[in-house]
């Protein structure tokens, strides 16, 4: 690689694999960035070549999405290590206007519409088309319509965002990228809240921008839809490039090659020992079926059939988006989703639970993946998080006993080594292993059989995660039944007993402990139900 | 020495707030030339203040769980109207027509409670829509004025505790053994939490901490009985009315699963439903309460004028909310206490009659008032935010 860059040349013919290689449009030389106490990104090196569709996987924390908010100076310069050159300059991003304004746009998972306001007014959002502050909406609207046309939308551009489906405002997106000149053209997870039909004609529409000099760099769980798609793939791995692999139509790589970059990790985490004592069925679901809450026709979970025994650790594997917190909070008294339908058995007796306190009185317990916007009160102290949840259980004639609360919390700082001197302590002030001891001491309070404990060792550091793991144990042993949701698959592996692996809201395998190794998890996990339709090869 | 200050820093917002009162009031004292505290002048402050604490009691609830209501005003005057009509026209006696004015406001907080619990439409929405609502019923119901009730009615704002016991030292009495009683059931109910947090091992405070603390607020209510007792008429009947409430509520707020949800709402309400609290009842059951209350200080403000009139209670919303956040509630929800609200309300209740002792022009007591509202709640933040960077 010559040290001076040639500025690019685009290829507009449409083999971008052609030897030799062209300059890279894109350079990305040894980032890193560290947040307190994390390696988000170690060294990572990347290089985009023009016109070409360069797709980055990895598990969920691989550092993906990190990377494209250093690329697109979310993260500005300065607050990270390394270098990135954009068709030959150097680039020091202060934020997400400097490099639109060199053309590189970042389109989010989560769409950045603002939804009351036209389709022309957000293709133009801060952008507009003006004479001295006054907006030209004769301009704005002719010009929204003609990138409209680009985009293969035939909406009037007055119409409001609301009004159209989540697939059309994800071409509105790509619209108002083009407005800006984009050069190059960041998609996360593009596809992940579309149907099939909508995810083939947005793939249809980035291969026609390629095919215009547009160069793209797409993130996707989907496997087949990125070999599908993708000149060539980076697969990201513990904040670290692993590789990058060709995918020229002639000889495209395998799943299996990918699989292996995305998890080839040893089990460097320890876990403690525990004999299971598997007794009878606890909880059992048939054909779970649960539709979005607003959006009514999207199923998020399909037929689900699931079965966790008393004294048992199943896990639940699935990338972000399967549909894991979906199925554990509509089990938990339907707190998420529409239109569910399913059975559900508690000790082989078909129960109905319509609510988080039928749920509760039932014996079922649901630890949020999100403690803080979820979990816990965090103005309030720890013995009145402890509480919450069974407040009847230190209350009599609804008049609270205060040295029976206080008791019982400082029981559980002892039992669960809550680190805080008193249980006076307000909850927020903790850190974040020691809120998930408070989490995990308020469902255990509740008592219940069935414990569902979304992501319990999400955001914490390595001691804490083993004290959770010494916590799931102990409660397996005493016979409660445990479903566990993770995205690590060492952990998994480590505790349960038997791992389940959902994709696109599907179970799609079942591994026993004996026979999981984390490449035939992310197989099931990235198990495509509907690969025959709607994705072209 | 370092669990002294602990125990005392927790307290510290409110600390603060009983700090400003009694800074306002040596202020007072000092610019009244000592008028602010003779005893006429206390019982009256009293008497005067009583429907801002009633309704503040009611509304730093619904503010702890997120909400507001501006309609309790409006209800004011309403449910004083109707308690009116029913004494004037129907001819009920005026303790069922006190009864009945009360069942009247928690139905019209059960109206809106239905709003905005099983609706969903925020309170500021329907309680705005009541503040039109219930002034409107108000103005139907009694035209301009109705007047000329039994003395029995007018005396529960303006009479006072029968003086059974005869004066010492020219002091009434039975003030004097309220006085003595309020002190006795403090000292009692603190010895009393001690000795349960001792007998199940719990960290207790130490005892000159609990001394000093007892000491200052026994100071502070004997010398308020004292004042009182040498009013005209001792202690006023409306001193019980809220005294009992003050009880009441800092009892439901602090020990009981109502409260306790209460504050699990406000802290972080998907956690609180994601726990099992039914927030539609809550909900339902605070508008309900508040509607109750709006009724008592509907009962109170039209006793006070001996009249019931279309725009009484005019603004009366405003003074409970502003009580609510001097007396430390969040904006947000979650925080605040009965104690600190009853606070809040006689640091407005103290600047009021100061400023009127003085003859300060109306207009510039209601800046005053403003700025002491903005004031306080600076204070409050930037003392939560020196505890956040601790």
């Amino acid at each position: 690689m010559p040290d001076i860059p040639q500025p690019p040349a685009y290829e507009h013919a449409p083999g971008p694999t052609r030897p030799p290689a062209p300059a890279p449009v894109l350079q990305m030389r040894s980032i890193t960035k560290t947040f307190p106490g994390v390696v988000a990104l170690d060294d990572v090196t990347i290089e985009v070549r023009p016109g070409e569709i360069h797709a980055i996987c990895g598990e969920n924390g691989a550092g993906k999405s990190t990377l494209m908010k250093v690329l697109s100076g979310v993260y500005p310069h300065g607050s990270y290590e390394g270098e990135i050159s954009f068709e030959g300059e150097p680039c020091e991003f202060r934020g997400i206007r400097d490099s639109e304004h060199r053309g590189i746009v970042i389109i989010h998972q989560e769409l950045a519409l603002s939804p009351y306001l036209s389709i022309a007014e957000n293709i133009f959002l801060g952008n507009e088309r003006s004479r001295r502050g006054v907006i030209d909406w004769g301009e704005t609207n002719a010009q929204a319509a003609r990138l409209l046309a680009q985009v293969g939308l035939t909406e009037p551009p007055d119409t409001r965002v609301y009004d159209i489906g989540v697939g059309k405002q994800q071409l509105v997106e790509i619209a108002k990228a083009l407005a800006k000149d984009v050069k190059l053209l960041i998609l996360d997870e593009p596809t992940a809240a579309l149907n099939d039909e909508d995810s083939a004609h947005l793939l249809d529409l980035i291969r026609a921008l390629r095919d215009r000099g547009i160069t793209s760099i797409i993130i996707s769980h989907k496997l087949n839809e990125l070999i599908s798609i993708a000149d060539r793939v980076t697969v990201l791995r513990d904040g670290q490039t692993i590789t990058t692999i060709d995918n020229a139509p002639a000889a495209p790589a395998s799943e299996e090659d990918l699989i292996r970059a995305m998890v080839g990790r040893s089990m460097d985490h320890r876990f403690p020992e525990r004999t299971p004592n598997v007794g009878d069925e606890a909880l059992r679901i048939e054909d779970w079926t649960v539709h979005h809450p607003i959006q009514h026709d999207r199923v998020v979970v399909a037929d689900a059939n699931l079965t966790v025994r008393r004294g048992e650790v199943v896990g639940i594997a699935g990338l972000m988006g399967a549909g894991r917190t979906e199925l554990a909070m509509s089990v938990f008294g339907r707190s998420y989703g529409s239109a569910i339908t399913g059975r559900l058995y508690k000790h082989g007796v078909e129960v109905q639970l319509h609510s988080v306190r039928e749920a509760i009185a039932a014996g079922i317990a649901y630890a949020t993946e999100d403690r803080k916007r979820y979990g816990l009160n965090l103005i309030d102290d720890i013995k009145r998080n402890v509480t919450a949840s069974a407040l009847s259980k230190v209350s009599r004639w609804g008049v609270m006993d205060a040295s029976g609360e206080a008791l019982i919390a400082g029981r559980y700082r002892t039992e669960m080594n809550i680190k805080a001197p008193s249980v006076d302590v307000v909850v927020g002030t903790l850190s974040g292993g020691n809120q998930q001891k408070v989490v995990l001491s308020k469902w255990v309070f509740s008592d219940p059989d069935v414990l569902l404990l979304d992501e319990p060792t999400r955001g914490i550091d390595v001691g804490a995660k083993y004290e959770i793991y010494t916590i799931i144990n102990r409660l397996a042993d005493a016979g409660k039944a445990i479903v566990m949701i993770s995205s690590e698959l060492p952990e998994l592996i480590g505790m349960c007993d038997r791992i389940y692996a959902i994709s696109q809201g599907r179970v799609t395998g079942e591994v026993a402990r004996a026979d999981a190794t984390q490449e035939s998890l992310m197989r099931y996990m990235t198990m495509n139900s509907d690969s025959d339709k709607g994705v072209t090869r | 020495m370092t669990t002294l200050r602990q125990s005392l820093g927790g307290n510290v917002r409110q600390f603060g707030i009983v700090g400003a009162l009694f800074v306002i009031v040596l202020l007072f004292q000092v610019l009244t030339d000592g008028k602010l505290l003779l005893s006429n002048n206390v019982a009256s402050l009293i008497q005067q203040n009583a429907y801002v604490m009633i309704l503040a009691i009611g509304m730093v609830i619904v503010i702890i769980a997120g909400h507001i209501d501006l309609s309790v005003g409006s209800l004011v005057a309403f449910v004083g109207g109707a308690t009116a009509l029913l004494m004037k026209e129907a001819g009920v006696p005026w303790l069922l027509a006190v009864l009945l004015g009360v069942a009247l406001g928690a139905l019209a907080g059960a109206w809106q409670g239905f709003w905005v619990a099983y609706i969903g439409i925020p309170a500021f929405i329907v309680t705005l829509g009541g503040w039109l609502a219930f002034r409107g019923a108000a103005i139907l119901l009694v035209g301009v004025t109705v007047a000329g009730f039994e003395p029995g009615f007018v005396a529960i704002s303006n009479g006072s505790v029968t003086n059974a016991l005869g004066y010492v030292a020219n002091r009434d009495v039975v003030t004097l053994l309220l006085g003595g009683l309020t002190i006795a059931a403090l000292v009692a109910s603190q010895l009393r939490a001690r000795r349960s947090r001792r007998k199940h091992d719990l960290q207790v405070e130490p005892l000159t901490a609990t001394v000093v603390k007892l000491g200052l607020f026994s100071v502070l209510v004997g010398y308020f009985a004292w004042v009182l007792a040498g009013s005209r008429g001792g202690t006023p009947i409306v001193l019980l009315i809220v005294g009992v409430l003050i009880v009441v509520y800092s009892f439901v707020m602090n020990r009981t699963v109502f409260g306790r949800n209460v504050y699990a709402m406000g802290g972080n309400l998907l956690a609180a439903i994601l726990s099992g609290v039914n927030t539609k009842r809550m909900n339902f059951w605070i508008f309900v309460n508040i509607g109750a209350l709006a009724g008592i200080a509907g009962v109170v403000t039209t006793s006070k004028a001996g009249a019931a009139t279309a725009n009484a209670g005019t603004m009366y919303e405003l003074d409970a909310i502003a009580a609510c956040f001097i007396g430390g509630t969040a904006v947000t929800g979650g925080i605040g206490k009965v104690s600190g609200v009853i606070v809040g309300a006689l640091i407005m209740g103290v600047l009021n009659m100061g400023l009127s002792i003085m003859r300060v022009d109306p207009a510039w007591q209601s800046v005053v008032k403003g700025l002491v509202l903005i004031l306080a709640v600076a204070f409050d933040l930037i003392n939560k935010r020196r505890a956040g960077t601790r």
